[in-house]
């Protein structure tokens, strides 16, 4: 968004390089079975966060200080409304899944 | 006041009257992103939540096949890379450059469009088709909505690589490319989530 921000091409491949170990990571041990259960979920969540984070930072150039505040606001805003559905939809659906069974 | 400063003023109120309304539509794009963002998010949430309905058919176990996903997972990291360079060289004033970088871009998006369908219609001929079950529902509704954005997204280069020979990098051009730009890269940041959520789980 921000014009004026310096875009090198060292940006973009620091980002490409993060986002290539940020996906390898998990594919690496699905693929490899190395580890089982809920450890297997939470470096798969935690690893495409991670990732979601580079490509916002070194693709689309976000950062505290050029990107205009009211676009931070709506990426923020757009972030609760995700949380609010997503969380309340699953815990939701989950409970009755459960309920009955 | 002479006359050419009087056309001086003319001109640069047109291009600060230009430069606000290009501000405002990038804003609008950037609005339009994140509600594309939270529909995403909630065809994600049904997913999840249909994931494990396969109605005795077909389960995530039988038509997933992590190297296919591998490859359309290159495919659109690689032409993110690519759709930076354009962007780089257009800051740079090369449209030659830019242009160059867009047909890589495009033939990248194709690549992973053509093994998106091949995918699809892999799954369709095995009987795993979307009136299956809750679990493909949901998946073709999810993976089928990013192709189509994918798809649009393809239609979006190929417009700028016709208009960028005919109209130069004029300051329209350059911030639909800019908004062009934000679009690819967000595709990239949904298949994250696809890859995640649908693919990686899908097959453990």
């Amino acid at each position: 968004m921000n014009h004026s921000a310096e875009r090198s091409v060292s940006t973009y491949l620091t980002g490409f390089v993060l986002a290539i170990v940020l996906t390898a990571i998990p594919f690496g041990i699905v693929w490899g079975g190395l580890l089982t259960g809920m450890a297997v979920y939470a470096i798969i969540a935690v690893a495409a966060i991670l990732q979601v984070l580079v490509h916002l930072v070194f693709f689309l150039h976000l950062d505290l200080k050029s990107t205009p505040a009211e676009n931070l606001f709506f990426l923020g805003f757009a972030a609760v409304l995700i949380v609010i559905m997503v969380g309340g939809s699953l815990w939701i659906m989950f409970d009755l899944h459960h309920r009955m069974m | 006041m002479t006359e050419t400063a009087v056309m001086g003023t003319a001109s640069d109120l047109l291009e600060e009257e230009e430069k606000i309304s290009l501000r405002s539509r990038e804003f609008g794009f950037w609005v339009y992103l994140m509600t594309d963002a939270i529909i995403f998010a909630l065809l994600f949430a049904t997913y999840v939540v249909l994931s494990k309905n396969s109605a005795a058919g077909p389960t995530s176990k039988d038509v997933f096949d992590l190297r296919h996903t591998a490859g359309e997972t290159a495919l659109l990291l690689i032409s993110s890379l690519t759709f930076g360079m354009a962007t780089i060289a257009m800051a740079k004033g090369l449209s030659g450059r830019v242009i160059m970088w867009l047909v890589v871009t495009l033939l990248l998006g194709l690549a992973f469009l053509a093994m998106e369908m091949m995918e699809f219609r892999g799954m369709i001929a095995k009987g795993a088709g979307p009136e299956v079950s809750g679990f493909l529902s949901a998946f073709f509704t999810l993976v089928g909505t990013h192709g189509l954005h994918v798809t649009f997204g393809s239609l979006g280069i190929l417009a700028m690589i016709v208009q960028i020979p005919l109209k130069g990098l004029t300051p329209p051009v350059r911030s639909r490319l800019l908004r062009l730009g934000l679009f690819w890269h967000f595709l990239d940041i949904v298949w994250i989530g696809i890859f995640s959520v649908v693919y990686l789980p899908g097959v453990m």
